[in-house]
């Protein structure tokens, strides 16, 4: 027998923003620039796309400033999927925030990759219903762009190269550090707070659970079902796959693997069968020869 | 002695919430990827995360069969979310070829309740429930639009079954495991 429900709803609390950051766990996000390649992703297994108009690759070899992507093409990608559709804003750009809000957008990635518009602020992600994802290079970014209300956080990497050595410097510094700062005492948390520049209710939080308060995901420079293997190993939640699936020669077969291979991460054989014949991956860059270091970005 | 071995299908999704409530519990949560962890488990807790990806990885994993054989063998079943559009007999705005478990019989509305923006909080009055409502969190929730003989609905947001129950099988639109609050969950381990 069905019950009367007393239902006063609140929407934009940070319990529902945290809340989509977990149901994304386990998955792959990947990066598209229009509706046909929207479709292959769900397709795919994807947990969530990211539409934008030119993925990092092509952001690096373009060159000019990178912005906010076409509304009109959002809701092209809106309309073509079931699955969550995040865009990006540019750091500190809470303009094109509130128009992604506006759009409906799912979450908004406050992006590096996008040229920055603001040199010393972040946006206030709070005045926000709509959850955020903030990239971060160590636990003392992290932690600031969680006090500035970040629902996800995920590594830096070098967007666009392909190259995954950058992801695994800055989930390993993330990482580590949380890991010392479960065995220190509660004098040493201060001084913690001081050398990461991070709120020290934060740091004693840190310090209790292990964890950062927010999910951690891996992105930048992915290409392989390997590298997703090796970011979930080191512990990363979920991974970000951008230039690497639509650049490489087969991209639907390359998807379905990476996501195959981020729910199988630890078992060696089956990250082996998906691997198999895949074609050409992303070609990539070294990331010691880029020109313009995207991971800078971002205080 | 230890509780009943309740299995998280780990495929995709919120999977570490509901580990965490079953230790709180004094069950044991063990991860199911694959047929040989089903196989070893009293009971399965289908979590939320995106059901096209999870009903993908059932059938890369070869996990949909046996599991399907289970549910039909009475195997307790707990689906929240993403867990409810999978154990559903029928789904809308679903891929085309999402294929259901068909575990109780319900028709179930993909994203009914709208996008992130729409996602919410609420207190529901539970039928049978003791000590008041339960604080329930929606994340881009489905709703169920029909509801078969033999299926009991427990709870409701205005006129939408969001919590339902069919034998072994319970399956609600809502996150008990992201509230403080482990009723559900407890009367699920009550009854295995």
């Amino acid at each position: 027998m069905a019950s009367e429900s007393a239902v006063t709803p609140t929407t934009g609390t940070f319990r529902v923003k945290r809340g989509l950051a977990e149901m994304l766990k386990g998955g792959v996000i990947m990066d598209v620039v229009d509706s046909e390649q929207a479709k292959i992703a769900e397709d795919a297994g994807a947990v969530a796309v990211m539409a934008l108009e030119r993925v990092p690759s092509d952001i690096r070899r373009d060159g000019g400033v990178a912005r906010m992507s076409d509304p009109a093409m959002i809701e092209g990608i809106q309309a073509a999927v079931t699955i969550p559709v995040m865009a990006k804003a540019r750091i500190g750009h809470f303009a094109e925030a509130q128009v992604l809000e506006s759009l409906g957008v799912d979450f908004i990635d406050e992006s590096e990759v996008l040229t920055p518009a603001d040199e010393a602020h972040h946006i206030d992600k709070w005045a926000f219903t709509a959850p955020f994802v903030c990239g971060a290079t160590n636990l003392g970014e992290a932690l600031r762009r969680i006090s500035e209300g970040a629902a996800m956080i995920r590594s830096k990497g070098e967007a666009g190269t392909g190259d995954v050595v950058q992801a695994v410097r800055h989930l390993r510094s993330i990482l580590g550090d949380i890991r010392k700062i479960q065995v220190a005492d509660s004098a040493e948390l201060f001084d913690w707070a001081k050398k990461l520049q991070a709120p020290l209710p934060l740091v004693q939080e840190v310090a209790e659970t292990g964890q950062l308060p927010v999910p951690l995901f891996c992105a930048g420079g992915l290409a392989t079902p390997a590298d997703a293997s090796l970011v979930m190993q080191l512990g990363a939640q979920s991974v970000f796959v951008g230039s690497g699936i639509f650049k490489s020669e087969e991209p639907a077969r390359r998807a379905r693997a990476i996501v195959e291979a981020t729910t199988h991460f630890r078992d060696a054989a089956i990250v082996a069968k998906v691997s198999r014949g895949l074609g050409e991956a992303i070609r990539g860059i070294q990331s010691s020869d880029v020109e313009t270091r995207l991971e800078d970005r971002g205080w | 002695m230890d509780g009943p071995k309740v299995g998280v299908l780990a495929l995709q999704g919120a999977t570490e919430p509901h580990r965490l409530v079953l230790d709180a519990l004094g069950a044991t949560a063990v991860d199911v990827r694959t047929p040989e962890d089903l196989a070893a488990v009293d009971a399965v807790i289908l979590p939320g995360g995106e059901s096209t990806t999870i009903s993908f990885l059932l059938d890369s994993s070869g996990l949909r069969v046996p599991l399907a054989e289970r549910l039909a063998d009475g195997l307790p079943a707990l689906g929240t979310c993403a867990g409810m559009i999978l154990l559903a007999t029928e789904v809308l705005d679903g891929r085309p070829d999402q294929e259901s478990l068909g575990a109780i019989d319900i028709t179930v509305r993909r994203n009914a309740f709208g996008r992130q923006r729409d996602s919410f909080e609420a207190d529901l009055a539970v039928a049978g429930l003791p000590d008041g409502p339960l604080h329930a969190v929606f994340i881009r929730a489905p709703a169920v639009e029909r509801v078969g003989p033999g299926v009991e609905v427990l709870a409701t947001v205005g006129d939408r079954p969001v919590l339902c129950r069919q034998g072994a099988v319970t399956v609600c639109s809502f996150h008990p495991e992201l509230g403080d609050d482990l009723r559900l969950h407890q009367r699920f381990l009550e009854e295995i």
